[in-house]
């Protein structure tokens, strides 16, 4: 038993043991948090596979951007952990009897029928030997030549994503005063300012309707 | 005794059992299903290396790859419907998103 197979051990009983506490924690942020645990223990189980490129894209993409993506909804909703405890364990006979059986009929079959544990060939990516290029290297010339039009719909499905996101989440909240540039750069100043035709008084008025026309003009010639 | 692909299959296998045991007991926990859904994924993408590995093929390296775009972008959505859903019914149990009735 070398080290490799030790490390293997070691990685995959975290792995476990974290995958186990994701879904029995009682507060959702200890659910994160093992779970970050976990990716962090899978990348280094991918490191013995010699995925490098991978391990390091899972810790920085899924550790470094969607938990703590996760962490932040987790934090940013007020649960009431309780309500959503009620009948945990009730259903925990049957969910056992069915992992219990997944892993028992997987195991079989699978440790009987893949032990292949010979170190393969170096991996050949279009017939060049590519025995001192690393793993990120091959990657790359894959993606870039064979499957660059999967790269951009994969490119494509994020930018969805983004907007999905965004215009979900987006609201216009009640009790702002918000003020729409558009409307504010179209305005003319007719609309700020209107001038309203009236009369200077309203005793003048009475008056001109009360007196006939020449007493008007005699009074307004003798001051 | 040495790794043999085996190994890392089960490991898959036995990651994959815990999430669809923790999708069973968190039934009315919406956040936590998401989190059991990512732990499904990378069961999957740890089956797809470890064929990579063995088999001396990249391709599956690739498809990794393309599985983590298409699950970060999901577990994105999936929040952001979370916060949404959060936000019309003050709570994020399964068993009140009831509106649809069949």
């Amino acid at each position: 038993m070398d080290v490799k197979t030790g490390l293997f051990y070691f990685f995959s009983a975290v792995l476990l043991f974290a995958a186990f506490r994701v879904i029995t924690a009682r507060n959702p942020v200890y659910s994160a948090l093992y779970l970050v645990l976990a990716f962090f223990q899978a990348a280094a189980i991918w490191i013995l596979l010699r995925a490098e490129f991978l391990a390091i894209a899972l810790v920085l993409v899924y550790v470094g951007a969607v938990m703590v993506l996760f962490l932040f909804v987790v934090m940013m909703l007020d649960i009431n952990v309780d309500s959503l405890r009620q009948g945990f364990w009730k259903h925990f006979p049957l969910a056992a009897g069915v992992g219990v059986l997944i892993v028992l009929e997987m195991a079989a079959v699978l440790m009987g029928g893949f032990r292949i544990s010979e170190e393969p060939k170096a991996v050949a990516v279009l017939g060049q030997s590519v025995a001192q290029v690393s793993n990120t290297k091959e990657l790359g010339i894959l993606i870039y030549t064979q499957y660059i039009y999967p790269l951009e719909i994969a490119a494509v499905i994020l930018l969805v994503a983004i907007i999905a996101a965004i215009a979900l989440t987006l609201r216009q909240r009640k009790d702002s005063k918000h003020i729409d540039p558009s409307v504010q750069v179209r305005v003319r100043s007719k609309d700020r300012m209107e001038v309203v035709k009236m009369p200077a008084t309203q005793s003048f008025a009475a008056r001109d309707a009360a007196m006939p026309a020449e007493a008007i003009a005699g009074t307004e010639k003798q001051p | 005794m040495t790794l043999t692909l085996g190994h890392f299959l089960s490991l898959g296998a036995m990651l994959f059992a815990l999430s669809i045991i923790g999708i069973f007991l968190n039934r009315k926990n919406l956040i936590v299903l998401l989190m059991a859904i990512e732990l499904m994924l990378l069961a999957v993408n740890m089956n797809f290396v470890a064929f990579s590995h063995y088999l001396g093929d990249m391709h599956g390296q690739v498809f990794v790859f393309f599985i983590l775009t298409v699950a970060a972008a999901e577990s994105a959505i999936g929040l952001a419907i979370l916060v949404l859903l959060f936000r019309n019914k003050s709570s994020i149990n399964v068993d009140e998103l009831n509106t649809l009735k069949g």
